[in-house]
């Protein structure tokens, strides 16, 4: 009898475990959906790798952790080989599983941003440009749907000429300054900041394109070496960045006087450049190294779990890597944004997720409770400003590590914003939208 | 002037780097009237072998045997499954298939050693020579002269290799005509399987070069697009050709990126830098309209 | 059997002149006409609209325009893209500039600009031959790119010099839902589809096939050489020009010159080798090829990989991708070098013995 008993006692303990088992199971079926149009194939193929590693392994960290208030991620890569029409492809091909409920999209190139941009709007799907992209769309009251978060190339020409003349005792007058640059949308775009930094700082400005794929630079470093500038200022991608500082010192050019846009800067540009690379300098709006804790956790977590995305785990902590977790960190903080005003432990819409994105209030407090105290600046985003930070910090490679040189700096804002307004206002007239009223929804 | 000596020297010495991929198109041409767009993918996997056995712990001289090795069963294995099967099909099927191979190669190559950039040391520094730096202050470096001198050395081996032996009549045999030559009892297979091997050497030594000066990467296979203007210019079936049409390419593109950019400016206002992408394919096109066969190239003759 | 033409006589010239001679082809053309707009708005999703019906069709088109110079006039030509760009820009220009100019007019005034471009790159065409020609076109690929880039005017000064274009809208009705892109595009595409068609079998035509046969005998018999090859030039990138439009206008939005890269002109030229080279169908067939192979093995190998449990990464199935692509074009052009327009052909000759075939 008493033996019955204990096994009622054990088979009912059981079914109420099952049962208690059960109900989160339910819950869990709320799912968030990212889309990543990624690439690791092609001559950017190696910077993908990084940057997509670091971002999956933090979905699945957030994930291991019981997901964002007890919402799941779910996500699904689709290669694009930083191809404008294959982008769009892949955008197209995912999009309607993400409809219900998506995560922000981060292509992580300039032209298919630029392609999707529309389109993005139209299906009403945030589309995010963290460092790149159209940098216009800092401007939220036309491009509602487009967030290049954190800072852009304008912002950041205008922190590294701040840099440079902090470092001159507080004047560039009179110094010259060689601007060295991929010649596409890329390169192209923070040339209007620097030329108005250029007027106001009394400096020289020299600008010098180099063809795509940029891996002969002869003739353009041949250039510098006759104007003979103070600093190089250089915005490369990919195999432009070793090519530039090898042939810096095939001309006797000091790298320490070089410094790269934030796509000019990590380890796929300076290991190559092996001995060369000693004493460069580069932006970016995330620092690298193992030693940030979200970084440490999620190896431990993620790798300890044998669910990394990277076969190769030298990569973990590179600049690259952690700006993948940078990104994640961003998009799934705009998640739990939106959950706080609209429902916590829901999946979110995408009018939602945009809601968040653009109210995203990310302080050093709640860095800290992530765990990424100094890995991203303080972000605060809102309608009219998309961009929500502005500041980067200066960075040096010491021949085997970045080492980081300064606090964040920021940008000229002053100088800076109204440039994207300007640029938003011609986009806006050319496509015949009515902006929104930024000053009337804050007071809502 | 000494700035214009140094753009022209380095100009030069550049082209040389060109001479040296445009060099495995000429071989491959020469032999089997192929063109071989994959070239570049070839340079790209040569160089990545060599760093991937090197990180497997094999030493420099070691790696690049056993990098000759795979560039050389990748010939054979070109040879039999692809260019074998397709005897006596139109150029342009034959030029087809080798973008074909090259994508395959584009896959392939990392698949096997991985993706990521990588550093290729070869114990040699790129830097100014000093001495002509202070005499002159003009910019010579010591990793292009080394590399000059090596191309030249390639070429020599090759041409005399070409004239003088007795495969190399009977590349230039099957050069002139595969079924010519096959019926005169010339093995086609080994002939194609020699040569692919040897434009695998010359893709290996360029690779070489190019993956130390720029580190071995995808963007290795780019450095076909330098080399195609060249082709045209020296001629497709001439190796000479190849060097001399690299000299000149590498010195006008340099000169032209320097000199050309200012009075374009001074016409249309703006910035017109980076004219090396197109420039040297539009002075090979009007090199062509006085000599439609490059510089070294064969007289054809038309028969009606 | 069913595809037998005896008993189809011909009694008049109009008759026997007329596109489809074949009974059988003209129902056929019909049906899939029908197919393609009637049926397909109605059941397509707008995946397959966005993603790959409407990309098809432009693709189709400048691979048309290609054929028409390459498979045609026998002039091989690497700078497609270009002239895409070209139209593309162009298009824009029109547009934006001149107020109240009507979209169907500005593409046909982007595609007259191209074939100015593609005069004037064709040229060089009467001295030089082959793949000597080929690498000229590159010049052509390079250099247009480059102006794009250059002269901020053909961008309207956008800082980063990539163009937006403005929605398509034709006598009031706007274009803005995938299928009507599709029917504004399959409508562009077939008109000009059926002008090649009839510009292929006309003199125009017989003197395009006799320069590629060989051009010194075309001389020979009085054919005016430049004039034959520059109009092929002229045609080929109108062609292209009215894509590169409809590629910016109906499918991208937002074009910058790096995306009329090189990479775009080998893979017209894939199109119009695989599709098979010198047929107006086997452009449409080599597009159909090129554009849905990648997305196929895109969507299938990771399943596969999964079925079969191997442990393959994001980078694994990208590279295996490419290498399966690269493989399968060695594959098609060993087992039938001219193109699956060819393959087509050997099924008609089956089908009209079958099923007796002796």
């Amino acid at each position: 009898m008493i033996k019955q008993f204990k096994q009622l006692a054990i088979a009912s303990s059981v079914a109420a475990a099952c049962l208690g088992a059960a109900i989160p199971a339910a819950q869990a079926a709320e799912e968030q959906f990212f889309m990543l149009p990624s690439y690791r194939v092609g001559p950017y193929g190696a910077n993908g790798q990084s940057f997509y590693g670091g971002f999956i392994d933090y979905l699945s960290y957030v994930n291991q952790k019981g997901g964002i208030d007890g919402v799941q991620i779910t996500w699904e890569e689709c290669e694009t080989e930083y191809n404008n029409a294959k982008g769009v492809e892949c955008y197209e091909r995912m999009k309607s599983k993400a409809q219900k409920a998506p995560g922000p999209i981060h292509t992580m190139s300039t032209g298919i941003s630029y392609a999707l941009v529309d389109k993005a709007a139209a299906d009403k799907l945030p589309l995010a440009m963290m460092g790149y992209g159209l940098t216009s769309a800092v401007d939220g009251s036309v491009f509602p749907w487009a967030f290049p978060l954190v800072t852009t190339y304008q912002m950041q020409a205008s922190a590294i000429i701040k840099f440079l003349k902090d470092k001159n005792a507080g004047s560039l007058a009179g110094k010259k300054i060689v601007y060295l640059y991929h010649d596409s949308a890329y390169g192209k775009e923070p040339i209007l900041a620097l030329e108005a930094e250029s007027r106001l700082n009394k400096f020289d400005l020299v600008q010098i394109p180099v063809a795509h794929p940029g891996n002969e630079q002869g003739a353009q470093w041949q250039r510098i070496r006759q104007e003979k500038p103070d600093y190089v200022i250089m915005w490369g991608w990919g195999v432009m960045n070793m090519t530039a500082i090898k042939t810096a010192q095939k001309m006797g050019f000091p790298r320490d006087r070089m410094i790269g846009s934030w796509w000019a800067g990590s380890e796929e540009d300076t290991v190559p450049a092996g001995d060369a690379a000693k004493g460069y300098m580069s932006a970016t709006w995330n620092v690298a190294g193992k030693d940030v804790p979200l970084i440490a956790d999620i190896e431990k977590t993620v790798y300890g779990a044998g669910k990394g995305n990277l076969k190769d785990t030298s990569k973990l902590g590179t600049i690259l890597y952690n700006r993948g977790v940078s990104a994640a960190v961003l998009s799934v903080e705009a998640i739990r944004a939106a959950q706080a005003k609209h429902g916590k432990g829901k999946a979110m819409n995408g009018e939602q997720v945009r809601w968040g994105l653009e109210n995203l209030n990310i302080t050093e407090a709640r860095l800290k409770q992530i765990g990424a105290t100094g890995l991203l600046p303080d972000v605060k985003t809102s309608c009219d400003n998309h961009e929500g930070s502005g500041k980067v910090k200066l960075q040096q490679w010491d021949g085997a590590k970045w080492v980081v040189l300064t606090d964040w700096i920021e940008g000229n804002k002053q100088l800076i914003h109204p440039l994207f307004q300007a640029d938003a206002a011609k986009f806006a007239k050319e496509k015949g939208i009515t902006p929104r009223n930024c000053a009337a929804e804050a007071k809502k | 002037m000494q700035f214009f000596f140094e753009v022209l020297i380095g100009g030069l010495l550049s082209g040389v780097m060109y001479s040296l991929v445009a060099l495995g198109f000429v071989l491959i041409f020469k032999a089997s009237g192929v063109f071989n767009f994959a070239q570049g993918a070839m340079v790209y996997f040569a160089a990545l072998s060599v760093v991937g056995c090197m990180e497997k712990g094999a030493p420099l001289w070691l790696a690049l045997i056993l990098a000759f090795g795979i560039m050389t069963l990748l010939g054979i294995a070109t040879e039999k499954f692809v260019l074998r099967k397709m005897v006596n099909q139109p150029p342009i099927a034959l030029f087809m298939a080798t973008i074909g191979l090259s994508f395959f190669i584009d896959g392939f190559a990392p698949l096997l050693w991985g993706n990521e950039v990588r550093p290729l040391d070869i114990g040699l520094v790129d830097e100014p020579i000093p001495w002509i730096l202070d005499s002159y202050n003009i910019v010579v470096s010591k990793f292009d002269l080394v590399a000059a001198g090596l191309a030249l050395a390639l070429v020599a081996l090759l041409a005399l290799f070409f004239q003088y032996t007795r495969v190399g009549r009977a590349l230039r045999a099957v050069a002139d005509d595969h079924q010519a030559a096959l019926s005169i009892g010339i093995p086609l297979q080994h002939i194609w399987a020699l040569v692919w091997a040897v434009a695998g050497f010359v893709a290996l030594v360029a690779g070489m070069l190019w993956g130390s000066r720029n580190g071995v990467q995808f963007a290795l296979t780019f450095t076909a697009l330098k080399a195609l203007p060249v082709l045209i210019l020296g001629g497709f079936t001439s190796v000479p050709g190849a060097i001399v049409g690299g000299l000149i390419i590498g010195a006008s593109e340099k000169l032209a990126e320097i000199y050309i950019p200012p009075v374009l400016a001074g016409w249309f206002g703006g910035n017109f830098g980076g004219i090396e992408g197109w420039f040297p394919y539009v002075m090979a096109l009007l090199f062509l309209l006085v000599r439609p066969e490059g510089l070294f190239g064969e007289k054809h003759i038309d028969r009606v | 059997m069913i595809y037998r033409e005896t008993g189809q006589f011909k009694t008049s010239y109009a008759a026997d002149q007329q596109i489809f001679p074949i009974r059988q082809d003209r129902v056929g053309i019909g049906i899939l006409l029908a197919v393609a707009f009637l049926v397909v708005p109605a059941v397509a999703g707008n995946y397959w609209f966005n993603a790959i019906l409407i990309p098809f069709l432009i693709f189709s088109l400048a691979a048309l325009g290609l054929n028409i110079l390459t498979g045609y006039a026998g002039q091989l030509s690497l700078g497609s893209a270009a002239f895409m760009a070209v139209g593309a820009y162009a298009a824009y220009n029109f547009q934006v500039r001149v107020e109240g100019m009507p979209v169907l007019l500005s593409f046909v005034l982007a595609g007259l600009t191209a074939a100015g471009v593609g005069i004037l790159f064709g040229l060089p065409s009467l001295r030089i031959k082959g793949f000597y020609l080929a690498v000229a076109t590159l010049a052509a690929q390079f250099f247009i790119v480059w102006c794009l880039t250059k002269f901020p005017y053909l961008s309207n000064n956008s800082s980063s010099g990539v163009i937006s274009v403005p929605g398509v809208e034709i006598l009031g009705f706007k274009f803005d839902t995938p299928a009507s892109r599709y029917l504004l595009v399959l409508s562009i595409v077939v008109a000009l589809a059926l002008l090649a068609k009839n510009m292929v079998r006309s003199s125009t035509g017989r003197a395009w096939m006799a320069v590629r046969d060989m051009d010194v005998a075309a001389e020979v018999i009085g054919i005016r050489l430049m004039r034959t090859k520059l109009l092929a030039f002229a045609v080929s990138s109108f062609y292209c020009g009215v894509a590169g439009a409809l590629y910016a206008f109906c499918y991208l939005g937002s074009v910058e010159p790096d995306g009329f890269s090189l990479d775009l002109s080998f893979k017209i030229l894939f199109m119009i080798i695989v599709g098979g080279v010198g047929s107006i169908m086997g452009s449409f067939l080599g597009a159909a090829f090129i554009l849905l192979l990648p997305i196929f093995l895109d969507i299938s190998l990771p399943a596969l990989a999964g079925l079969l449990g191997l442990p393959f990464d994001g980078a694994t199935v990208s590279h295996i991708q490419l290498m399966v692509f690269g493989a399968l074009i060695m594959f098609f052009l060993i087992v039938e070098p001219h193109g699956l327009a060819r393959l087509w052909q050997i099924g008609k000759e089956k089908l009209r013995l079958w099923p007796f075939p002796h």
